[in-house]
């Protein structure tokens, strides 16, 4: 039996985690789909090799923390705001590479304002968009984008539709605007959504370095805690009731 | 060049800021200070110094894109008239909480609610004591006549950068609305990127190899990291009243009265105070110019030789209560203003200073 150094040598080496990455032990529960999306926006990061030269708006949120995973330069923005800080940012630096990172919350309930018209001036920026479905950070409460029947702490008996609305397919919104260039949906729950979800990133920020307007990526994620689920449970329930309604894929692609 | 023109103070802000050298304006149109956005986009500054001008959806948008652009190390700023500042609370608490320097122009009309886009006075507290929440402070400048519009866009900017801290330039309808001549300065270059980069190690411009990352936050889980934040910020407020007092004295040293009062008021009192002269009435006027940091040790001094005071100011009497704190209550003071969009004309403060102080 060939011992651990040898199996970890340089010449056997397969794969490595970026540096993009850091290393700080993440405080996402266990199962999230935040920590996995941040490992592929920062591969992307570098394998564009534009470390350098991006600055991250971070959310309120679970992910307001963002700041400490991803090593680049961040603004935390206000709940909501992030679209409204990258949009300044781009203009004042459009040599730099701007992307907002936002939950449900954040970007479809209290910051529709500021998502709409970003996109609709067609900002040359990225929107990454975490759509589980509830407000995590909070402890459970209804989202924008909580289904129908679902519970949450604010809707124990499920979201009743006649009371709260429908939830809101944000990106079929904001695919009708002429500004998004690229509007996506993805998950990240196995390993070939991670590798599409990966590509649909590296698009998006490609899109910016063609000047082409704003390229919007959901990902339709899991929220263990919130949704009182086992990872395992909260994947299959995502993919059960979570994709009939936000359907996986291209919404756009200009 | 310097130029000597005749134009409304709201114009004035926009070319002092075109000249000066800022980086960016973010707005939303609203009465009575819309002459400053349409002056920017008249004037297309993107294509001679490069300055980004847009309009944003909201105030909120706006303020929270003068956040965006101030963390980048640019000079960047916004303007608007009390309903609009009132939502732009939250983005200048975060902008004092993330230690950003910026400028913010409040036109100030009556209120409350949607109130008139008639001049006032009302927003003395919201301007000085905060506005949104927690312990902070907007530095915050008033001007008194259109000259002043312009020359304290390059004044705030330069406190906004000694401080990293958000500082308002409190006018109100009238200095906006009103056309004086003004001389405008020079022409000054944008700072340039490089300059950003070796004067402001904070700023968020991409982290380079061998860089620590830079964050801007207002965000801290650990309370006695935060508590440590805190105590780091009121220090900074603390130098700031130690060093940024600035003020204006009419007629005080032999003064038996005195008229405290800023910005339009100002214009007012000095009438009121050359009337009341004329009349034998020994009136001298304290005008504040920065009303945050307040000019409290020249106003204690005062109180050892003046009978009473009227603070005049186009509202129920907001700065009157700083007024009454510097002077600790030793001589009368008292308040007199007109509400609600309604100028006091000089007689009237005369009167007012005549039942209430000199009667009184």
């Amino acid at each position: 039996m060939s011992d651990t150094n040898t199996i970890i040598s340089p010449e056997n080496l397969i794969y490595k985690k970026t540096d993009v990455l850091l290393d700080n032990t993440m405080h996402y529960c266990p199962g999230c789909s935040h920590g996995t999306v941040h490992k592929l926006i920062a591969e992307v990061i570098d394998e564009l090799g534009i470390q350098e030269t991006t600055i991250g708006i971070a959310p309120v949120g679970c992910s307001v923390l963002a700041y400490n995973y991803i090593d680049i330069d961040w603004q935390e923005a206000a709940h909501g705001r992030a679209p409204a800080l990258a949009t300044a940012v781009k203009r004042l630096m459009p040599e730099k590479n701007v992307f907002s990172y936002q939950g449900d919350g954040d970007l479809a309930a209290i910051g529709t304002a500021e998502t709409i018209h970003a996109c609709n001036r067609g900002e040359n920026i990225v929107m990454i968009f975490i759509n589980n479905g509830i407000y995590g950070m909070t402890g459970g409460q209804m989202a924008p984008t909580t289904l129908p029947g679902m519970p949450a702490s604010t809707c124990p008996a499920g979201r009743d539709v006649s009371h709260d609305g429908a939830p809101i397919k944000i990106s079929e919104l904001l695919a009708q605007l002429p500004g998004t260039c690229y509007v996506t949906r993805q998950a990240v729950h196995t390993a070939a959504n991670v590798r599409k979800a990966k590509k649909a990133i590296r698009k998006a920020f490609e899109n910016q370095q063609a000047n082409k307007g704003t390229s919007l990526i959901e990902v339709v994620s899991t929220c263990n805690s919130g949704w009182k689920m086992s990872p395992v449970q909260a994947n299959k329930w995502m993919e059960e009731h979570m994709f009939s309604y936000y359907p996986l894929g291209d919404l756009k692609d200009e | 060049m310097k130029e000597l023109k005749l134009m409304k103070g709201n114009e004035a802000i926009a070319h002092a800021a075109i000249r000066y050298g800022v980086d960016g304006y973010f707005g939303y149109p609203i009465t009575p200070q819309s002459e400053v956005m349409e002056t920017l986009m008249a004037e297309k500054p993107w294509d001679t110094t490069g300055m980004v001008v847009l309009q944003a959806e909201s105030e909120v948008a706006s303020i929270n894109m003068v956040y965006g652009g101030a963390g980048c190390g640019k000079r960047v700023m916004t303007s608007s008239s009390s309903p609009g500042v009132s939502l732009m609370q939250e983005g200048l608490t975060y902008l004092a909480g993330s230690e950003l320097p910026c400028v913010v122009v409040n036109v100030v009309r009556g209120g409350p609610g949607l109130g008139t886009i008639q001049p006032a006075q009302s927003d003395y507290f919201q301007a000085v004591k905060g506005g949104g929440h927690g312990d902070y402070k907007l530095i915050t400048l008033a001007p008194a006549s259109v000259q002043e519009m312009a020359d304290f866009v390059e004044d705030a900017f330069e406190l906004a950068f000694k401080y990293r801290n958000p500082v308002m330039i409190l006018s109100d309808g009238i200095i906006g609305q009103m056309m004086e001549k003004v001389e405008l300065k020079e022409f000054k270059p944008r700072w340039t990127p490089e300059y950003i980069e070796e004067n402001f190690p904070w700023a968020t411009t991409g982290k380079k190899k061998g860089q620590e990352r830079r964050i801007i936050t207002s965000v801290e889980l650990d309370p006695y990291v935060m508590e440590d934040f805190n105590y780091r910020l009121q220090a900074k407020y603390k130098a700031c009243e130690e060093n940024e007092v600035r003020y204006e004295k009419i007629m005080c040293d032999d003064a038996e009265y005195l008229l405290v009062a800023y910005g339009s008021s100002a214009r007012i009192c000095q009438k009121s105070v050359e009337i009341a002269r004329e009349k034998g009435i020994k009136v001298g006027m304290l005008r504040p110019i920065t009303l945050y940091p307040f000019p409290e040790k020249q106003l204690k001094d005062l109180a050892a030789q003046v009978k009473g005071i009227l603070s005049v100011e186009m509202s129920a009497g907001q700065m009157i209560e700083d007024i009454k704190l510097a002077v600790e209550c030793k001589i009368p003071v008292q308040h007199y203003g007109r509400l609600g969009g309604i100028i006091h004309s000089p007689g009237e403060v005369i009167e007012a200073l005549e039942q209430k102080i000199i009667g009184g």
